[in-house]
């Protein structure tokens, strides 16, 4: 049994997705191991977003179970809830392929927009919140105590009131991360994160993504084509192919895995010893 | 350069034909608009020729049409960049000044306004028409109040409504309702008829969850047709056309505002009576319920529920991934702007004393809507600045007589008044294309404030 395949925080099982006569993702089972890096490739169209999209409860699977089971023991079936209750409760938080951050809003108030949940549950009277009193106002500089935390950590604090769209483009991305992490998940789900990046962004990046492993002990689901950043830093790498699971193993084992590589080059699988011949494997 | 020269004669000879035919094309459609008149006789309608207006209209087509080909299309002649020869923006950006003190400035500034007038008008004796000056800043300031119900869920939540008339008629009619038949007072009912249009939000909130843009307007603009034609025809409760008059005004603390009779604002105080107390006292009713629908919103905008507001403009669907319910975000802004629309309804149900479907029309709907754009969305004091010139400046344009001096004393202002209010609105909308204010202030602050640029917020509804 594999390390990840022990405690799982969670267990894909059998995910299947549907779109009319289109089958996106077809019977994939996967773990995701508690404080691992996880990575799901697979060429273009592969259908990760898709598992992504499941996960994350943008779509609604057609067949599977999706099972979360937190450090306190508590157990969430992702695929029944609602998709602001998969954050809200299960602690599953996302970031998007084409970044999503409230551009007119300023970064503060990004970070602050993630501790919805946190504050919200302070407002028990809501008058009373209304006209300034209750535990409101405290609850609030805990929160922003708890924003400027990550705004240090993604080294954005000089920019806390700058509108989150003036950004440029590498700090939007750590912007949008921070902000997952103001949710204070359990399973930090990352679409393409070095998407657009220059190397040096990129390793940082890296960094980042090391830093909160280690010190937030939680564990990181991410889609990555930047083969680099994948295998330097995932414990872990499923690969997917025509919406199906072909490879899931080791990053070692993936990188001398014939069929990952003849899905990446596109070669038949008759011709594969040929190429595998080639490649030297 | 034999080249050139004749280019220029088949560049000559091609606009000349084009032009003839435009010319052609005016003289066939405009023979018989502007060709002939019908002119009443003995005999019944006769036609009466007139050519020489036919020619000159055809005569400008073709001359239009042959400098347009010369010189315009050909690139030789360069259009005058319209941007470039606009002036700046005259009237200073309020934002810069920082809004909070325009806030504080505007509030003052309308608190004394009706008691300097007064004062001033009874110490000088300058006989001012302090009963239109009055009638006028209450209606301005009921737009005001509507403007800041719909910002809240234009401006801030980003759901574009166009129906929003329908909860000030619901508002507005629980009053008259509940006073009709209950004897129910203004101040008992004033909160009822909030409640009760927050419902109403609640009931058009719910079929418009998954609606974005512009099928959203199209389903709000509906609901507010629905409102006004129930009222109209459900003749045995509203009265339909009829409408409902003898609607009670509001009391001062259990005085009312009456010549004679017992328990009279004018015996309690010994002070003569004066019509005017009354509708002073209205215009401070109103200014306190605009000032809370105000400080309810910018304290909103603080609470996490109007930070998801605002969140939800921008994105939706990363507002989802951060664990915020989009549906009650929906809902409760779609309830909060519908409550302050319902108070506002219910006043001016008792400042009317009458009120009949004909009050809430969809132009309705479309001013307090213009309001809430011209001021910039989400601005209060956008919203304020932009009640003013909508309904101020619109009664203002009556009263436009030194234009006579001007156009001959044959001049009516009053008549050109449409015409040189859409010349204000294009004006504004060139100069400031997001809204007299159209910088967004941040709801929380670390360092230093600063105005996040108009161009960066979303309006929600693309």
């Amino acid at each position: 049994m594999r390390s990840w395949d022990k405690d799982p925080l969670l267990k894909v099982e059998h995910l299947t997705m549907r779109f009319g006569g289109l089958v996106a993702v077809d019977d994939v089972s996967f773990d995701v191991g508690k404080t691992d890096i996880t990575a799901l490739i697979g060429p273009n169209g592969a259908g990760k977003t898709t598992v992504f999209n499941c996960i994350t409860g943008f779509y609604e699977p057609t067949e599977g179970m999706l099972q979360l089971g937190h450090p306190d023991g508590e157990i969430y079936y992702l695929e029944r809830l609602d998709d602001h209750d998969i954050n809200a409760r299960a602690r599953v938080a996302r970031t998007f392929q084409n970044i999503r951050l409230f551009g007119g809003m300023t970064v503060l108030e990004n970070l602050m927009v993630a501790q919805h949940k946190a504050l919200i549950g302070t407002s028990r009277f809501p008058l009373a919140t209304l006209l300034g009193f209750g535990s409101f106002n405290r609850m609030e500089r805990k929160a922003v105590e708890f924003a400027k935390h990550w705004l240090d950590r993604v080294g954005l604090t000089a920019r806390a009131d700058m509108a989150a769209a003036e950004l440029p483009y590498g700090e939007q991305r750590k912007l949008e991360i921070a902000r997952a992490m103001c949710t204070q998940p359990v399973l930090l789900c990352l679409d393409e994160p070095a998407a657009g990046l220059n190397p040096r962004e990129s390793e940082g990046l890296n960094e980042l993504l090391y830093s909160i492993r280690a010190e937030e002990g939680i564990a990181l689901l991410l889609i990555e084509h930047d083969m680099s950043v994948v295998m330097s830093i995932s414990d872990h790498i499923v690969v997917l192919d025509h919406g199906k699971s072909i490879a899931d193993g080791t990053p070692e084992e993936i990188r001398n895995d014939p069929v990952v590589i003849a899905a990446y080059l596109g070669v038949p699988e008759e011709k594969m010893s040929e190429v595998e011949r080639e490649v030297g494997v | 350069m034999a080249g050139p020269v004749q280019k220029e004669s088949h560049r000559l000879k091609s606009a000349l034909i084009d032009a003839t035919l435009a010319a052609f094309v005016a003289f066939a459609l405009f023979s018989l608009t502007l060709g002939v008149k019908t002119v009443d006789s003995v005999g019944g309608l006769t036609l009466k020729a007139r050519p020489m207006l036919l020619a000159t209209v055809v005569g400008i087509v073709f001359v239009g049409r042959l400098l347009l080909n010369l010189f315009w299309w050909n690139g030789t002649w360069k259009a005058p960049r319209f941007k470039r020869w606009l002036p700046a923006w005259p009237i200073p950006n309020v934002a810069a000044y920082g809004t909070q003190y325009g806030g504080i400035g505007l509030v003052i500034a309308a608190a004394l306004f009706p008691i300097i007038t007064y004062a001033l008008d009874a110490a000088l004796n300058l006989d001012l028409p302090l009963r239109y000056l009055f009638d006028l800043s209450i209606l301005v300031l009921t737009y005001v109040m509507l403007g800041f119900g719909l910002n809240i869920v234009v401006g801030l939540a980003g759901l574009l409504d166009l129906g929003y008339v329908a909860f000030y008629a619901v508002g507005a009619y629980t009053f008259a309702l509940l006073a009709a038949h209950f004897g129910l007072g203004f101040w008992m009912c004033l909160p009822l008829a909030g409640l009760l249009a927050a419902l109403w939000g609640i009931m058009l909130g719910f079929p418009v969850l998954r609606l974005r843009g512009d099928y959203l307007a199209i389903v709000t603009l509906a609901f507010g047709e629905i409102i006004r034609i129930v009222l109209l025809n459900w003749t045995e409760v509203t009265n339909g056309p009829n409408g409902i008059s003898d609607i009670p005004k509001p009391t001062f603390f259990g005085l009312a505002f009456r010549p004679t009779g017992e328990h009279t604002f004018a015996g309690f105080f010994g002070i003569s009576y004066d019509p005017l107390h009354g509708i002073i006292f209205l215009y401070y009713v109103i200014l306190a319920l605009a000032l809370v629908t105000s400080l309810v919103t910018v304290r909103l905008r603080r609470l996490p529920i109007g930070r998801a507001w605002e969140a939800m403009r921008e994105d939706e669907i990363a507002c989802r991934s951060l664990g915020i319910n989009t549906t009650i975000a929906k809902l409760t802004a779609f309830a909060t702007g519908a409550l302050f629309g319902g108070l506002a309804g219910s006043f001016f149900a008792t400042r009317q004393g009458f009120i009949s479907p004909e009050s809430f029309t969809f132009i309705e709907s479309a001013i307090i809507l213009a309001i809430v754009v011209l001021g910039g969305m989400g601005s209060q004091i956008g919203v304020v600045l932009a009640a003013i010139v909508m309904i101020g400046g619109f009664e203002l344009l009556r009263n436009m007589e030194f234009l006579r001096v001007v156009f001959g004393p044959d001049f009516d202002p009053s008549q050109y008044r449409m015409l040189l209010f859409g010349l204000a609105m294009v004006g504004i909308m060139l100069w400031r294309p997001r809204g007299i204010i159209s910088s967004r202030e941040p709801s929380i602050v670390l360092n230093e404030r600063r105005a996040v640029s108009g161009d960066l917020v979303k309006e929600g509804h693309a």
